[in-house]
């Protein structure tokens, strides 16, 4: 139990350190930003980005290649489950997919999240929410989803009166509609009328992007099908297309 | 006018900040709405701008969600085969 000092713990304690001092930068820049009340460095990448096509080209290979993880690993574990004769406790470590389409979402979402790069809210929100729902289990899937609390509509406190006429609050209208607007976009409720507003303009060019990229993969996949003869389970190895196996010409 | 944005923004979530600043925001967000982008009209509230936003959000997941579920089709149908050609293709 000695503290060891040796080679390999030097260098976990360094990779942990740079994590640390990541995260801690990270931090900073987000305090920093908020001190700065958020000006312009708090909408995060920039609307822009988000319509370049390097951007879009980024997100699209970064999506396939999640996508394409999720069906291996999900297809390995299904294969465990198959050899296992059910019933065993579910030792594969990738979750299986519970339903195809939230899954898609998820992957889509968490892509998403990430190229933002941790600069706007409502990607930190929904990668912390992945998080927060994956530690929680399968059992409690979605005990913490973003859109189950916005069921609940509390009456806002009725408009207190004019303090001493001063200063009129916020014109109740506009008010009521950014409140919406912060229960849509994750993880922008209680913030201020400016950040949400900030953060809802990067999160719809992001959106945006992110509707164009999956139009795209279905368009290919769809046409694909389209193209290809119905795959069967039999072996293609050394299999012509449209020609039968060992037949002999003439 | 200028000391009041100041002051507005030190205040985070405050209920002082500026009329200004708020329809900055919310004109930056009206150019990004195809719905109001499309109308060409400049004379829209800014309560109409934020609503058509909710909307514009709503439907966007809409788009999303449709998109996932044939996409979780098109990947389950497809075979490992066409998966194994469009990422060859791809990267």
């Amino acid at each position: 139990m000695s503290s060891s000092s040796g080679p390999a713990a030097a260098a976990a304690a360094a990779a942990a350190d740079s994590h640390r001092k990541k995260r801690r930068k990270i931090e900073a820049d987000d305090a920093e930003e908020t001190s700065r009340g958020r000006k312009t460095a708090g909408a995060g990448v920039g609307e822009t980005t988000w319509r370049s096509l390097p951007q879009q080209r980024l997100y699209y290979t970064r999506l396939v290649e999640a996508l394409s993880r999720s069906r291996r690993s999900s297809s390995a574990s299904s294969a465990e489950a198959q050899d296992a004769a059910a019933a065993s406790a579910s030792a594969s470590a990738s979750s299986p997919p519970s339903s195809g389409a939230g899954e898609v979402r998820g992957i889509a979402d968490r892509v998403l999240a990430t190229a933002a790069k941790g600069r706007s809210r409502w990607s930190r929100a929904i990668l912390a929410n992945r998080l927060r729902m994956s530690r929680l289990g399968k059992h409690h899937k979605k005990a913490r989803a973003p859109t189950g609390r916005g069921r609940l509509k509390k009456k806002p406190p009725p408009q207190p009166a004019l303090e001493g006429g001063a200063r009129k609050r916020r014109l109740p209208a506009v008010e009521r509609r950014v409140k919406v607007l912060g229960r849509l976009v994750p993880g922008c409720r209680g913030i201020s009328m400016s950040s949400v507003l900030e953060e809802t303009s990067d999160y719809i060019a992001a959106l945006e992007m992110q509707v164009r990229a999956m139009t795209v993969l279905t368009q290919l996949l769809s046409g694909a099908q389209q193209q290809l003869p119905p795959t069967t389970t039999t072996t293609t190895s050394g299999g012509q297309i449209g020609s039968g196996s060992g037949s002999g010409s003439g | 006018m200028s000391s009041r944005r100041s002051r507005s923004r030190q205040s985070e979530g405050g209920s002082r900040i500026s009329d200004d600043q708020i329809a900055d925001l919310v004109s930056k967000l009206q150019r990004l709405i195809p719905e109001i982008r499309n109308r060409r009209s400049d004379k829209v509230s800014a309560s109409k701008v934020l609503q058509e936003t909710c909307n514009y959000i709503r439907s966007l997941h809409r788009e999303v969600d449709d998109l996932s579920e044939r996409l979780s089709e098109l990947l389950a149908d497809s075979d490992s085969e066409q998966a194994a050609i469009i990422r060859s293709l791809l990267m």
